[in-house]
């Protein structure tokens, strides 16, 4: 017995002595950080995270942390300072915005890279079980929007359609039921600006709107039903297409990667006419598809090893060239002079300027 | 039925009322036994689907496939100034000897798209796997060895039967690769083998080469700290706040804010780590001391609980039997109540530890969900946990990471029994009766 108490006081002491550590932890922390750290989108998540494991495996530098924070997330993490304790880089599905370049500015982080490094088509699929759709932007403008045209003069209503014939009657008769993500998601954020507000700017009264009221021509065209049509699906989409597999009727939007793993269960759907394919994306006839970036903090450059070799890794053909194993994991190429133009500025770092 | 009433009446209508009574007093008996088995029975039901589902989901991916290469390991290739330097054996083309291999093992296959098409077959691991063998042993140069590389994931799922060669733009696998397959399946040149690289390799994109061995050197990491930090802790407070304080209103404060700490959401203790062990200690992102801060912050009030409990359950006699024969107060609980309540202290702390063991959003907030390819090498290294290592592999969109998510349950599930084996053999060993 007096063994095991004796072992309990031992084990307190360590404790305290642990409890202690954090505090002495800082001057430890400075001493530096020999791997790059990575945050931002989740849609680029899946290319930065090839790029890192192969530049481990090849270079003399440790692998590269990769976190998937989203590109909101990322961006505010990545702007809060200079130093080792904030991320090298961060990932994004959109470009920067201006308030977040003024956010970086105050926190120091005044000279940034961007780097484009290609497409990310945004599909719209369903169950291979049923028969494939054929739609337009305008289509899903209205099976999507949360108030559409009514029809008379220029005035908006609910927005009253049911089945997507409902919509046009070129389209099958069933009920509209789409799978996507949530606000939060950049997908979400890409498929509303150019998928639904593709297809609003048809309604010449509406286009004519953004020159006198902008912000009410973006609520317009791109708020989402919340009627249960449109389902928020979180994030995952994985997920998504497994629902799909289960309901043929209902349909999913998510990123062109995710079509190509799957493509022996599901298929996307025809938009504008143009079908979601490698080669359409990358010439850019496929109308909803965006660029993905990362930003590289120049100040970090010098100061945590392997920066401008993981860009170089990352703008080498062999990543991101039209054969290029980051292209086998569903990324879309940029043209061969946009490739180079980025491979130059990220070779020089040149710094970024709204 | 009780004895009063029973004394006054005569003996017939008493027993006419018994008996009356019984039939009834049986049926509700039955009906509570029925219901307590059917509840069993229900729970055990659905515990069996989950345990097949994720076994048939997951033990394929202890095996991988593998293709069988007659590798030579040309010195012109590898090391042509024949300088033998570890630097110029690094660099050298490895990727290069396999796909020679495989253009000499088809050597019809003459078009460029062809070509990438049959070394799409094998994976990107097996040049790594080749410079590793060619820097531990630099004697292999100029000779030729069979070697077993893995296969590419696609391949991988066609064996295992998880996708089909497909009718063109359909599936993964394109008709001249599942030519190709047949062609190795006849020559006995690829085969399922145990899958060593999942039990010690670290995350990787590429699902034949992913292994859980990082994520579960990053969870005991963490478990480590949240042990050696929260039992101590728990058990120390919960032996003052029993033992030696005085009851008042203090104390009764303390206590309420202990059980509801108890049950405060997970991912708050992530936000309180952000602020507190990131933003104001500037401790790493990602490092296993952070995870196991905010988890003992997570799993101390448990064990708090259970610790007092323990106390409680020792009965009084004990301390008096010590006080009596001369011990002080401090003597009588380190001597005589802690070693009776401490196995019931480390039952709870097992527990706790168990739950502290499947978080995931706590870390979130703290770095913790990212991509970590490397081993941890100390709790100050960046890592991962199993159970986020779950979660990114069923966020991946490759096929064969489905099998891998499921693995990875498994190998977590395993840990759990193990940890909850040891607190019921803890029990065991040291538990008292009175």
């Amino acid at each position: 017995m007096k063994k095991i108490s004796g072992m309990a006081i031992a084990l307190m002491l360590f404790a305290a002595a642990t409890l202690i550590l954090p505090v002495l932890m800082p001057a430890a922390n400075a001493a530096g950080r020999n791997y790059i750290s990575i945050v931002g989108s989740s849609s680029v998540y899946p290319f930065a995270t090839v790029v890192a494991e192969k530049f481990g495996k090849t270079t003399k530098f440790k692998t590269p942390k990769v976190e998937s924070t989203g590109s909101g997330g990322g961006l505010k993490l990545f702007c809060s300072g200079i130093g080792v304790q904030y991320p090298d880089i961060v990932n994004a599905s959109r470009r920067i915005k201006k308030s977040e370049v003024k956010r970086c500015a105050e926190n120091g982080v005044r000279e940034l890279t961007e780097i484009k490094i290609g497409y990310d088509g945004i599909v719209i699929a369903n169950s291979r079980k049923t028969d494939r759709m054929s739609v337009s932007r305008k289509d899903l403008f209205l099976a999507l929007a949360k108030d559409v045209p009514s029809g008379i003069g220029e005035s908006l209503i609910q927005n009253p359609y049911r089945t997507w014939k409902d919509v046009n009657p070129s389209l099958p008769d069933i009920k509209i039921e789409v799978l996507g993500p949530p606000p939060t998601s950049g997908t979400r954020d890409a498929f509303a600006e150019l998928a639904l507000e593709g297809g609003c700017r048809k309604f010449g009264w509406i286009k004519a709107m953004k020159k006198k009221d902008k912000k009410k021509y973006k609520a317009i065209c791109q708020a989402v039903r919340e009627d249960g049509a449109y389902i928020e699906a979180g994030e995952n989409d994985v997920l998504i297409v497994r629902k799909l597999e289960a309901n043929p009727d209902a349909f999913g939007v998510f990123g062109f990667s995710f079509l190509d793993q799957n493509a022996d269960k599901i298929q996307g759907s025809i938009v504008d006419g143009v079908e979601p394919e490698f080669e359409n994306i990358a010439s850019g006839k496929y109308p909803v598809s965006r660029p993905l970036y990362f930003y590289v903090k120049k100040a970090h450059a010098g100061m945590i090893p392997g920066i401008k070799e993981y860009i170089k890794e990352f703008t080498s053909e062999k990543a991101w060239g039209p054969e290029g194993y980051l292209i086998d994991k569903g990324l879309i190429p940029m043209p061969d002079e946009e490739r180079e133009k980025f491979r130059r500025e990220g070779k020089n770092l040149k710094t970024f300027s709204m | 039925m009780n004895n009063s009433g029973i004394r006054h009446d005569s003996s017939g209508t008493r027993l006419q009322l018994i008996k009356a009574g019984l039939k009834r007093r049986y049926a509700k008996e039955k009906i509570f036994k029925t219901l307590g088995i059917t509840a069993i029975v229900i729970a055990l039901m659905m515990l069996t689907v989950l345990f097949i589902t994720i076994t048939k989901n997951g033990y394929g991916a202890f095996q991988q496939t593998f293709i069988r290469l007659k590798i030579t390991f040309d010195a012109s290739v590898i090391d042509p100034e024949r300088t033998g330097d570890a630097d110029v054996l690094s660099q050298a083309d490895y990727g290069g000897l396999v796909k020679k291999t495989l253009r000499d093992m088809f050597p019809e296959v003459k078009k460029r798209r062809e070509k990438r098409d049959l070394y799409s077959i094998v994976s990107s691991g097996a040049a790594f796997q080749l410079r590793k063998m060619v820097m531990d042993d630099p004697g292999l140069i100029g000779t030729t060895q069979t070697v077993w590389v893995p296969a590419d994931d696609d391949i991988d799922m066609l064996i295992k039967g998880h996708i089909k060669a497909g009718e063109e733009g359909t599936g993964r696998i394109k008709a001249n690769e599942a030519a190709w397959v047949n062609t190795l399946i006849e020559n006995r040149a690829i085969e399922k083998r145990f899958n060593f690289a999942f039990f010690t390799g670290g995350d990787s994109r590429e699902p034949e080469l992913a292994g859980i061995w990082g994520a579960a050197v990053g969870s005991l990491y963490v478990m480590f700290v949240t042990l050696i930090l929260s039992f101590p802790l728990g058990v120390a407070t919960a032996v003052y706040l029993e033992e030696f304080a005085p009851k008042n209103i203090w104390t009764d404060i303390i206590e309420v804010n202990i059980n509801n700490l108890a049950a405060v959401p997970s991912i708050v203790f992530g936000l309180l780590g952000l602020a507190v062990f990131l933003n104001f200690f500037g401790l790493p992102r990602s490092a296993p001391i952070v995870g196991g801060l905010v988890l003992t912050l997570m799993t101390l009030p448990t064990i708090i609980i259970a610790s007092r409990v323990s106390l409680q359950s020792v009965p009084l006699s004990i301390r008096e039997g010590a006080l009596g024969v001369g011990a002080s107060k401090m003597q009588s609980v380190m001597h005589h109540v802690l070693p009776l309540a401490l196995p019931g202290m480390l039952t709870g702390t097992i527990i706790g530890m168990a739950r502290a063991l499947g978080e995931t959003a706590p870390l979130l907030m703290i770095g913790m969900v990212a991509f970590i390819v490397d081993i941890p090498a100390g709790i100050f290294d960046k890592a991962t946990v199993l159970p986020v290592q779950i979660y990114l592999w069923a966020d991946s969109p490759e096929r064969a990471f489905v099998e891998k998510t499921s693995a990875a349950i498994i190998v977590l599930l395993a840990f759990l029994l193990i940890m909850n084996a040891i607190a019921v053999v803890l029990r065991r060993k040291f538990e008292q009766r009175w």
